[in-house]
């Protein structure tokens, strides 16, 4: 090996545009799926902040108040109502998924088909209990009269913007979990240690589909965290 | 990690060292040195029947042709609703069955159907796929499975779309942005079925897009051949990879309002539905911002013109260096201005909404940005020029249509200027002077793109060259008869006629308007009969025109250099191309051509002056 152009090469921010300007690839020794779902989550992040600038538009510009979140949001206890309870656990539950994802990755490229496979399960069970839960959270405010369209207990946006961002978001969840239902399968299978063909793609599987789907569910996390302070803290 | 993970990650160049020289197997000639391939050969999809080669095909060159074909047929549908436009336009009451309503709905799926499913499908899905995986030196895009699936969105978004011309109450009159409340509200036409299609279809268009465009972005920058440094890609490519990046971040937008809208629709929700009182009755609507679309909406909708006029910069600058034999003028500011432009055209929307009512301090921030925007653009202007001045010029329909583009886009682009000045703008704002200029600047300056490169690249495509004679009529047919189109729009503007009205009835400017209307109309209906010689062409070429051989216009660039003309699937044959050197070495002093193809090595041309690219 004697590539001699790799010696005298600028090196700080000149040299991270000569190197990503260099030939073959920009992204050096990444794979294209990776690269993939990078640009897929940019995309999806300007798809969840316009719908969250419109939710703040909407909530500042309204002129019923807003109900106070505090006491909608709270759940009754032996007839205490607990403000954030639910969602203080529905928080907790995805983002112990995300930790229980990125160690799935680790087994995953150490080859460590049983515990990847069990890991990227409970992953998706995480994620199931949290669905599980907006359910129950929906159906509480549904109940108590909340619709897309009004709800009593101020501005009739709260609901439209409820029910649309986070079942957005839910559904954003609910497409991981199927993937991640998929992908434990494929593990237990040992697709990935045999480079087994996709069924609609005919391209060989590789534990860096994992990662992949891991950044994704990192994502449908991080974003969560906004919805979150957003709708509940503010 | 494992040990397995370090070695699986580690800089592939260190495993592949069996192949350092260049193309010309001689190893140890330094000039020609090419740095190994970075990546190992692309597991390609292999069609083995009718259908998984020619329907539901994973090879971009087929899926660039099927969304070409696809985008040129509902571009003739706009076509033919423009005329029936002009028709009332010119001769009011002509034809009977075209209502007042009617005539909404015409303007409405006329420009939502230019703009978007054929300009845009046409530049990025059409010439994106077709010469993306050409012109880098890929097999062909990254996720071929993907983008099959993206073209079939793209397909099944625009039959939604044809499907709002046949429900009941017909297709959305609400004009193309689709402005809240009156969109969705009884007196608009199509305000229950047309609408809600229509947003359907931009929501499929949007899903189908971005599977295709993360395509073009990671073809470009992830998978392109030995030698292919971004600073050596043709303009085609900088200019289809930023509209795709500017798309990737501005569909979102649209996606967004058209969710909001059809729940607005559907639910009754009232995101952007204020109070309102209709016959005397109170709507249950109520606390919504319908500014609060117009700012979704442009934050897609301006970025969306720099998605059609991009594409086009590039193409156009290839065709001109091509066609009059001399490099590009300024390759390193032309990509900086077309990346410039891109990310300007993020912070500029609000140029839309001058009269929209909102703060006037916002107009002048976005009078500043948009002002701004002209820098760029003049200097690419300036530097199709230069690359012309004393350039030795074949003056083919090719380079016609590049001439018409250029001073359509000088036309549109000055006009532009003086809308993007709030005080100029309020009293020219829906007058026909916008349409002038949209029209001049991203109608017909892109279509001249368009025309251009389908002369210069047909012969690609088919091995067949298409007949000159008629291409020449073709372009003066179009390019006089588009200006006689649009040119006296100006002047009805500054005279005050209104854009989207039915009717002027008696208003004082008719006397001096009407007959610019005729004129108009006869313009509009030859121009549209006149793309007849131009379809006439191509089906008649497909069989007799003049075989083409191996890169017929002498060009440099890879698409031309692949084994077969047309290119086979897997473009290269048996291996994938080295390049030397950018795309535009023309003309060369102490060559012996006059263009040096981008994979001929140094050695080859000692004596040849060449740029370091």
């Amino acid at each position: 090996m004697s590539d001699n152009s790799l010696n005298n090469l600028p090196g700080g921010f000149k040299g991270m545009s000569h190197d990503m300007g260099s030939d073959q690839t920009a992204f050096k020794g990444v794979q294209w799926g990776k690269v993939m779902m990078w640009i897929f989550l940019l995309s999806d992040t300007f798809i969840f902040s316009c719908f969250l600038i419109s939710y703040m538009k909407g909530r500042t510009s309204t002129v019923v108040d807003w109900p106070n979140t505090s006491e909608v949001f709270s759940l009754h206890v032996g007839g205490v109502p607990v403000p954030l309870l639910l969602i203080a656990i529905m928080t907790f539950v995805l983002i112990t998924s995300s930790g229980t994802m990125a160690l799935a990755v680790k087994y995953g490229y150490e080859k460590n088909r049983k515990m990847c496979g069990w890991l990227i399960l409970a992953t998706a069970i995480g994620g199931l209990t949290f669905v599980g839960m907006q359910v129950f959270e929906w159906s509480k405010l549904i109940h108590e009269g909340v619709r897309p369209w009004e709800n009593p207990f101020g501005a009739k946006q709260f609901g439209s913007f409820f029910f649309m961002i986070t079942g957005f978001h839910g559904t954003h969840v609910s497409i991981g979990v199927i993937f991640l239902f998929i992908y434990a399968r494929k593990v237990f299978r040992g697709d990935f240690d045999n480079g087994k063909r996709g069924f609609f793609t005919t391209m060989k599987s590789d534990y860096v589909a994992i990662e992949i789907l891991g950044l994704y569910w990192h994502f449908v996390d991080l974003v969560w965290v906004f919805i979150f302070a957003f709708f509940y803290l503010w | 990690m494992s040990d397995e993970y370090n070695q699986k990650n580690a800089p592939l160049e260190a495993q592949s060292s069996d192949t350092i020289s260049g193309t010309s197997g001689t190893p140890s000639k330094d000039i020609d040195y090419v740095r190994p391939a970075e990546l190992p050969e692309q597991d390609l999809y292999h069609g083995h029947s009718f259908i998984t080669k020619w329907i539901f095909c994973q090879d971009a060159k087929i899926i660039g042709v099927q969304y070409f074909l696809t985008a040129v047929f509902t571009g003739i549908v706009g076509l033919v609703l423009s005329w029936l436009m002009r028709l009332q336009l010119g001769y009011p009451d002509l034809v009977p069955f075209i209502t007042a309503e009617h005539y909404y709905q015409f303007v409405t799926m006329h420009g939502m159907i230019m703009v978007v499913y054929f300009l845009t499908a046409l530049f990025l899905g059409g010439f994106g796929n077709y010469l993306i995986p050409l012109m880098v030196g890929a097999r062909d895009m990254v996720f071929p499975y993907v983008n099959m699936v993206s073209f079939w969105m793209f397909f099944i978004a625009v039959c939604v779309l044809m499907a709002s011309f046949f429900v009941p109450g017909g297709p959305t009159g609400a004009g193309w942005t689709l402005y809240p409340p009156q969109a969705i509200l009884p007196g608009t036409p199509g305000s229950n079925m047309g609408i809600i299609l229509m947003l359907v279809s931009l929501s499929l268009f949007v899903i189908g897009f971005t599977m295709g465009g993360l395509n073009y972005i990671i073809t470009i920058l992830q998978a392109r051949t030995r030698g292919m440094t971004l600073m050596r890609m043709p303009l085609t490519i900088w200019g289809i990879f930023t509209a795709t990046a500017l798309a990737m971040l501005a569909f979102p937008a649209l996606l967004v309002s058209c969710i909001m809208m059809t729940l607005d629709k559907m639910l009754e929700t009232s995101f952007f539905m204020p109070t309102i009182v209709q016959a005397g009755e109170v709507l249950d609507y109520g606390g919504g911002s319908p500014v609060l679309f117009q700012h979704l909406f442009w934050f897609f909708g301006h970025p969306e013109v720099y998605i059609v006029a991009l594409p086009a910069f590039g193409i156009v600058s290839d065709l001109i260096s091509v066609h009059a034999r001399k490099n590009i003028f300024g390759y390193r500011m032309m990509v900086w201005a077309i990346v410039g432009i891109g990310g300007l055209s993020f912070f500029v929307w609000a140029h839309h909404m001058y009269v929209s009512g909102m703060n006037p301090w916002f107009g002048f921030f976005f009078a500043t940005t948009t002002l701004i925007i002209a820098v760029p653009t003049a200097l690419k202007v300036y530097n199709w020029i230069i690359t012309l001045f004393r350039a030795n010029i074949r003056m083919n329909t090719v380079m016609l249509f590049c001439l018409g583009f250029i001073v359509t886009f000088v036309n549109g682009g000055i006009t532009g200027i003086f809308l993007g000045n709030v005080a100029v703008d309020i009293p020219l704002s829906d007058t026909y002077f916008v349409i002038a200029h949209f029209h001049m600047v991203m109608g017909i300056a892109p279509l001249m793109v368009i025309m251009g490169a389908v002369y210069h690249w047909f012969p690609l495509v088919t091995g067949r060259m298409l007949s000159e004679k008629l291409g020449k009529w073709h372009f003066w047919f179009t390019f006089l008869g588009a200006y006689s189109i649009y040119f006296p729009m100006h002047y009805l503007g500054f005279i005050g006629v209104p854009r989207r009205y039915f009717e002027m009835y008696d208003s004082p400017y008719v006397a001096s308007a009407t007959g610019l209307n005729e004129f108009i109309t006869l313009a509009a209906l030859i121009v549209g009969f006149s793309q007849l010689i131009f379809i006439y062409n191509i089906v008649s070429s497909l069989s007799i025109g003049k075989p083409a051989g191996k890169n017929p216009w002498k060009a440099n660039s890879l698409e031309w250099l692949t084994p077969e003309v047309p290119p086979a699937h897997g473009n290269w044959g048996e291996k994938l191309p080295v390049i030397h050197r950018w795309p535009y070495d023309f003309n060369v002093p102490g060559a012996k051509e006059d263009y040096i193809t981008q994979t001929t090595p140094p050695s080859e041309v000692i004596s040849a002056e060449v740029e370091k690219t």
